[in-house]
């Protein structure tokens, strides 16, 4: 290995395959998150396409029931669990190590483990459409819909493979929580973080105690379709399934959106020039959906009979949350407010997220309203709002997200002018597609049916949205041809391209495996803007002259060389956590097909994961590598 | 400044302990989500028994000796900490043998116990009250037999000299699973067993 | 800083006394039942009884009460989390 002499003791980036399949890295992880995330957004979105086909005309005869039954589910199922979790985890990965200023998350192998868990999970979900057929009763998987029709396995790919997606999932949160709480730079006080590390601490916290419930339900559900056990049938109550879901399903929202709310607040007071508008109601205001998040589960229940008192208190509950959820808003607002905005592309696709979602949380709070809710339940008017919320939201915030730290990833820019057109193509067709589904809605049309008849008067607006998701399918093209282009192609960035405010643009892009030459001290939120700006007595930013990014942490802080040496001792490589997410994977196809020949596959699953753990276990964290 | 927001040497072997720690309780945060979520089943089909057997079948006395075992699992764990801390293999390696003796006895005793009831006639899927009780219980009884293995592989290492070595896996993380895995045990015992007969 | 020196973890012959404590709260709980004189406040008695033990393993056996205040949060949002949760849940199936 040829190394310069002066950086002896700085760890090279390994290369070719094997260093990725062992790699421990959180960026490199983070990386693979979000690439087998962009592979599931495309074939989900694929078959969003399909079902828009079939619903184009009256009677469509594109697509089978049974056919749409599987695609609509799975289009659900794998754009929330496989897509946009994955997303923000690929974001976390990659950036909470770099807004904390650590070299790593706190259990790099487990981080590698959570993701080749997924990645099992998510191969053996869409392997269903060909071993058997896909999951068919809806992404919340319904008793006793759920849990009849035993001999056919679909429904057992969504016991199986949403509790290994939760497992991988739970590892992950325990991971970030335990960077973010233990391994901070010094002077990175809890309320100097990045609002988009505090969003993620959150996010952790929402899935390690919602994530269990889940599974539980899913075991119960798994139970009564392979061994006769009578959770939701028999003397049981199909009910239970609606609380265990949705105790889950609803801070699942907040998972998903999350993520993205931090990934505005922190593009936004770049773009504007301006600190974040009020910091703390922001991350407090985060903290109090997450709380609230856990207390309104029953409001998808109101239909189902719960009484008044508790549809009334959840239906109090739920509206009260939109109050945290505006404090947002109205903080981005106030950021861009009499600041120096620049329309580059992440500030575009920052203002859509924000636009979007405001209309997308109103008609929100018209859900909470019980008895409007009664004529909603079911519609084409919720699919309206939770695709308001999570593609216009959630999406728009990722794209906006992947824009502006593309340069970082890469040390190349997007292109500009793809980035335009796959800016206004999505918006428009977003709105083409999604915003006619109120009206429907509104009209009657129920969700999840496979067609509709003529004259009901819901022609049109069928025809408009089918128009508008092919437009969406299209800027994604775009997008994908851009991402392509632009790794190899694309401008060159530089280490701080946006003139940005937080740790990640004080180092190079690509950062280097070991992230900060020297750990850096902190002192302010922001804190790399203000290494770089003084404050002149008008209150106004000026430009230090004798500092350039890049080497700033360098030249802020005076590490003694014993030190250094220690520091950089990166974890070992390790195959071992590839080795029992594969033996989980196995165990799980085994449970499919269990009680037979599955068992014979579990048990062989066991033996790998046996392998995989005590390997893990026994080997040390990290091994002394020699240069010389 | 606290030592928690000065990981300078993060992979330095002084430095992990906390964080593992940490890790920890929040996945044991986490386990009290997953038990609950069991034990809120159970109660709601206490008494969906559908003319099966129901608690009436519990043998208190005898879940009260294999509780009891349980319980003192904890003290010989804790005692296998302490040994652990103070860095004498021998006295660890012993406590270690006896927890995990004692957690065998407990499972034995729940093999037992599941033996007996289904020939009394509850199973899986005679009831709800069945279905619940089983899943708890066995989900309980799977937790202490991994608790089990954890053991007997500390107890293997401390043979070989690496038990005190930097490692994924030590007494303490150990030991906090296995204390947890018997507080379970304490609400197990009450809701399930005292509170129902 | 002060804080983060926790105290140092209680001694064998401590663990024993808290050993002897679980052993007679355990007694007491079996002998609940069969005392018809407390058949009205049983549910609650039996309730704290196991609270005592819960809480007297996780602070001396699992060192809670000398460690971290992180750690009690960690572990507390977990514990006190779940009652209000299926509390509810229950309530809404009549079932408490």
């Amino acid at each position: 290995m040829v190394l310069d002499t002066s950086k002896d003791l700085v760890p090279a980036q390994p290369t070719g395959i094997w260093s990725w399949i062992t790699t421990v890295d959180h960026k490199r992880i983070g990386m693979m998150y979000g690439v087998t995330a962009l592979v599931a957004f495309f074939i989900a979105g694929l078959e969003a396409l399909f079902i828009r086909l079939q619903l184009a005309t009256p009677n469509g005869t594109i697509l089978s029931a049974d056919a749409y039954n599987q695609l609509f589910t799975m289009h659900g199922l794998t754009m929330l669990l496989v897509v946009v979790m994955p997303v923000g985890a690929a974001f976390m990965n990659y950036f909470i190590p770099l807004h904390i200023g650590a070299r790593d998350v706190a259990f790099p192998r487990a981080n590698a483990f959570s993701y080749w868990l997924f990645l099992g999970a998510t191969i053996m979900l869409l392997s269903s459409f060909v071993l058997g057929g896909a999951p068919d009763g809806g992404w919340f998987g319904y008793a006793p819909l759920s849990t009849q029709l035993e001999e056919f396995v679909r429904m057992d790919y969504y016991a199986i493979g949403a509790q290994l997606l939760g497992i991988a999932s739970i590892m992950a949160s325990a991971n970030f929580i335990a960077t973010v709480f233990t391994m901070r730079a010094p002077g990175m006080t809890l309320m100097r973080i990045p609002v988009f590390t505090w969003m993620a601490v959150v996010v952790s916290f929402l899935l390690i105690f919602s994530l269990p419930i889940f599974g539980v339900g899913l075991f119960q559900m798994y139970f009564d379709r392979n061994f006769g056990t009578q959770f939701f049938s028999g003397g049981g109550d199909p009910l239970l399934w609606q609380h265990l879901f949705w105790l889950f399903g609803h801070p699942e929202v907040y998972v998903l959106i999350l993520p993205a709310m931090g990934i505005v607040s922190e593009i936004i007071p770049v773009f504007s020039r301006k600190p974040l508008f009020g910091y703390p109601f922001v991350v407090f205001s985060g903290i109090a959906i997450g709380f609230m998040g856990f207390g309104v589960w029953a409001h998808h229940m109101y239909t189902a009979g719960l009484g008044p008192v508790a549809e009334a208190g959840f239906g109090i509950a739920t509206m009260l949350i939109a109050v945290p959820t505006g404090v947002k808003i109205f903080n981005w607002i106030g950021t861009m407010w009499g600041g120096k905005v620049r329309f580059e592309l992440p500030m575009l696709f920052s203002i859509g997220f924000v636009s979007l979602f405001v209309i997308g949380g109103l008609s929100g709070v018209t859900h909470s309203v019980v008895p409007s809710d009664y004529q909603q339940h079911d519609s084409y008017y919720v699919v309206a709002h939770f695709h308001y919320v999570l593609f216009g939201g959630g999406v728009f915030g990722f794209v906006a997200g992947a824009y502006y730290w593309f340069p970082k990833w890469t040390g190349r820019f997007l292109d500009k002018r793809m980035g335009l057109w796959h800016f206004w193509l999505m918006l428009l067709g977003f709105n083409l597609t999604f915003a006619p589904m109120h009206i429907l809605g509104l009209n009657g049309m129920p969700r999840r049916t496979y067609r509709y008849g003529e004259g009901l008067g819901w022609e049109f607006w069928n025809q408009v949205a089918t128009v508008g998701s092919f437009i969406i399918g299209v800027s994604f093209l775009i997008f994908a041809w851009n991402l392509i282009k632009s790794r190899k192609n694309g401008v060159e960035a530089g280490p701080d391209p946006w003139d940005g405010r937080t740790l990640e643009w004080s180092i190079s892009s690509p950062p280097p495996v070991h992230n900060f030459d020297e750990i850096p001290i902190v002192e302010h939120v922001d804190d790399f803007w203000h290494r770089k700006y003084a404050t002149d007595e008008e209150g106004r930013a000026v430009r230090m002259t004798d500092v350039t990014g890049g080497t700033l942490v360098e030249t802020d802080t005076g590490g003694d060389g014993s030190h250094e040496e220690e520091d950089m001792h990166m974890p070992s490589p390790s195959y071992y956590p590839l080795v029992a997410a594969t033996g989980i994977t196995t165990v799980g196809y085994g449970l499919i097909y269990a009680p037979g020949a599955g068992w014979v596959v579990a048990g062989i699953g066991t033996l790998i994961t046996m392998w995989g753990v005590f390997g893990w276990s026994l080997e040390p964290v990290t091994r002394d590598e020699h240069h010389d | 400044m606290t030592s928690q927001s000065a990981p300078v040497e993060v992979h330095d072997h002084h430095d992990i302990k906390p964080i593992r720690k940490a890790a920890m309780w929040v996945f044991l945060g986490s386990e009290c989500m997953f038990f609950g979520s069991m034990i809120a089943t159970f109660l709601l089909y206490r008494n969906e028994t559908a003319d099966g057997p129901g608690a009436e079948i519990f043998d208190i006395p005898f879940t009260s000796a294999s509780s009891f075992i349980l319980l003192m699992s904890s003290l010989t764990m804790v005692l296998a900490h302490n040994a652990f801390e103070n860095r004498d293999p021998r006295a660890t390696r012993i406590w270690l043998l006896a927890t995990a003796m004692l957690g065998t006895t407990f499972l034995a005793g729940q093999v037992f116990e599941f033996t007996e009831f289904v020939h009394k006639g509850l199973t899986l899927s005679t009831s709800s009250f069945g279905s619940a009780f089983y899943m708890l219980t066995g989900f309980h009884g799977a937790h202490v037999a991994i608790g089990v293995l954890m053991l007997m592989t500390m107890f293997y290492l401390s043979f070989s000299g690496r038990l005190f070595d930097d490692r994924g896996l030590n007494v303490e993380l150990v030991g906090l699973y296995w204390h947890f895995v018997d507080i379970v045990w304490i609400v197990i015992f009450t809701v399930v067993y005292l509170l129902q007969v | 800083m002060a804080e983060t020196a926790h105290r140092a973890h209680p001694s064998p012959s401590t663990y024993w006394v808290i050993a002897g404590i679980l052993a007679v709260v355990t007694a007491i709980e079996i002998a609940v039942p069969s005392i018809s004189a407390l058949d009205p406040v049983k549910v609650p008695l039996l309730w704290a009884l196991a609270a005592v033990k819960f809480f007297a393993v996780v602070g001396f056996f699992m060192h809670l009460r000398y460690e971290k205040k992180l750690y009690r949060t960690l572990f507390f949002f977990g514990v006190f989390g779940v009652f209000p949760l299926f509390i509810v849940v229950l309530l809404t199936f009549n079932a408490l």
